[in-house]
């Protein structure tokens, strides 16, 4: 073998090997999924709380809130939203600060990969643990409490545009707030409090009407309570839309929350986002 | 710009607030050349590694690393940089072989992950969870994931710090065998053997400054420097000198003792003497 000299000039070799851009996000998405299945917080966190508050909620609770309609299946739609932003906004807010505190981030940074594969990576984790999260709540909502699948089409692609809309906001929001946490332990202090405050005044353990008028709007302020509304539009029955504050459930206007909290979040996440920590300058 | 310079450094200032970190670092690395970087903590080590990596901006001076300014890095530059940072970024839900083999999918001309984690004596703990190793076990899964993607240049920021002697040696092999096969390697360590063991030659930085850049034989003039004769005066009093002729001094003695010379030693300066007289502890 003959040794290698110092090289007269840089070797460009074709970059014939390198792979194409979406399979580095696939790849990505897949390490990603397999971190958080094997991360046993993650998973009982994120899968198991959404049924184990339907299953308490479900036995103190039982009468209906309003004609066909009982409190179970209320909280069903409102546990359905509370899921979506878990494994979104707190998962990523929780998450992204510890792998920043530990270096993954900085250590990507190093490589040629593209920084939008990692965010691809977190996006393709969060919708696919969501699908199944939800999946899996819904089925044990049948299972055990009745709950009445949409039947129409329509039904369906609300269900599916309010979802997307509601983890978009709600996956760049968790991004963006991952950046106020200092270091690893704080991104659960700083998200944990927003998301239970969010659950209580955006009608998911209580109906959303029995709340003082000043909650109500202040709740009208961010993303869950619209999620939550838009989900009730899908899951209850129609007459239950004069019950909401606005006489109906206001889809339009669901829409236009959930897409401007999009744009919101998306501009924090541009102007925010820190791939080291404070202490690395 | 000079093809056979893998880096070059004019000029470069970084400051922190109040805090001056880097204060006019000049610096020439060739292509193929093992370049240590010697200095106490705080003394700007770091900061200079991390502008070169590309992940501090700079504040002032021109900076040139495999022809590239490193404040505008793209995807091409960075395949041929391998970066072992001083702390750890752990993955620790996922086994060695699962990290190793998906960072080589970023690289265009990878080296086999298997034999990458073999080579850096990781092959026993191939299939374990990244958070069972130790730290040195750690740290070579850093220097992987560091040369998986076969750079033409290596930075190792202190990397054995934390490794119990036989894995240091094990690690100074690796680091010649890199060498051999052309890879720059540059490497920043408080460690003095470790620089005299693998550099070909030693950059010593304080207060934000290189003070020296020498072959580490030959840092401070250590080759010329003046011996010291050190012996014992009749009545028990320690004595001793410095000298250009150390051997025509213990005759003298020799002759005045009489024989045996009480206490008699025959010391030059040692790397760390010199490096912590540069250093401004002497």
């Amino acid at each position: 073998m003959t040794t290698t000299t110092k090289p007269a000039a840089p070797v460009t070799a074709a970059p014939a090997r390198r792979l194409g851009a979406g399979a580095l996000a696939l790849r990505q998405g897949r390490l990603e999924i397999t971190q958080f299945l094997r991360s046993r917080e993650s998973v009982v966190f994120t899968m198991g709380f959404p049924i184990i508050m339907i299953l308490i909620f479900a036995a103190i609770f039982s009468d209906e809130i309003a004609p066909g309609v009982s409190y179970t299946q209320y909280f069903i739609t409102g546990m359905i939203a509370t899921g979506l932003m878990t494994v979104s906004f707190q998962n990523l807010g929780i998450w992204i600060p510890i792998e920043r505190d530990r270096g993954v981030l900085k250590r990507y940074r190093g490589t040629p990969m593209p920084k939008w594969v990692w965010f691809a990576g977190k996006v393709i984790m969060v919708v696919v643990i969501g699908i199944a999260e939800t999946a899996l709540l819904l089925a044990v909502s049948v299972a055990l409490f009745d709950l009445d699948l949409p039947q129409t089409a329509a039904k369906w692609l609300t269900f599916g545009w309010v979802a997307v809309l509601g983890v978009t906001a709600c996956t760049l929001c968790g991004i963006a707030i991952s950046s106020l946490a200092r270091t690893a332990r704080s991104g659960s202090a700083v998200v944990t409090p927003v998301a239970l405050v969010l659950q209580f005044i955006s009608g998911v353990f209580f109906v959303f009407t029995s709340l003082p008028t000043w909650m109500q709007q202040v709740a009208a302020i961010f993303p869950l309570k619209w999620m939550c509304q838009g989900l009730r539009s899908v899951f209850l029955p129609d007459s239950f839309g004069a019950q909401e504050p606005g006489g109906s459930f206001e889809l339009g206007r669901v829409a236009l929350v959930l897409g401007a909290w999009c744009v919101l979040g998306l501009i924090l996440c541009l102007t925010t986002f820190r791939w080291t920590t404070r202490r690395d300058g | 710009m000079d093809q056979q310079l893998a880096i070059s450094v004019r000029g470069l200032r970084k400051t922190y607030g109040d805090n001056v970190a880097v204060a006019g670092v000049d610096l020439d690395v060739h292509r193929g050349e093992v370049f240590a970087l010697l200095g106490p903590n705080g003394a700007g080590k770091t900061t200079t590694v991390e502008i070169l990596e590309g992940y501090r901006h700079r504040d002032a001076g021109e900076v040139r690393v495999l022809g590239v300014d490193p404040a505008k890095p793209d995807a091409d530059w960075r395949s041929k940089v391998g970066i072992v940072l001083q702390g750890t970024g752990e993955f620790d839900e996922l086994t060695v072989g699962e990290v190793v083999r998906h960072f080589s999918g970023f690289y265009p001309d990878a080296d086999d992950p298997a034999k990458v984690v073999e080579r850096v004596g990781l092959g026993a703990k191939a299939k374990a969870r990244t958070h069972t190793l130790s730290g040195g076990q750690k740290r070579r899964l850093d220097v992987a994931l560091g040369i998986i993607g076969r750079p033409e240049l290596l930075f190792l920021d202190e990397p054995t710090t934390g490794f119990d002697p036989e894995a240091r040696r094990e690690f100074w092999e690796l680091i010649r065998d890199l060498s051999a096969a052309g890879t720059t390697i540059v490497l920043t360590t408080h460690y003095l053997d470790e620089a005299e063991a693998l550099a070909d030659r030693v950059g010593v930085i304080a207060a934000g400054r290189v003070v020296e850049v020498a072959p580490p034989n030959r840092l401070g003039n250590r080759q010329e420097a003046l011996a010291t004769v050190s012996w014992r005066t009749p009545d028990g009093l320690a004595e001793s000198a410095e000298t250009a002729t150390p051997t025509a001094l213990v005759a003298e003695l020799a002759a005045r003792f009489g024989g045996e010379v009480p206490g008699l030693a025959v010391t030059r300066p040692t790397l760390e003497d010199v490096y912590l007289r540069m250093i401004g502890h002497s």
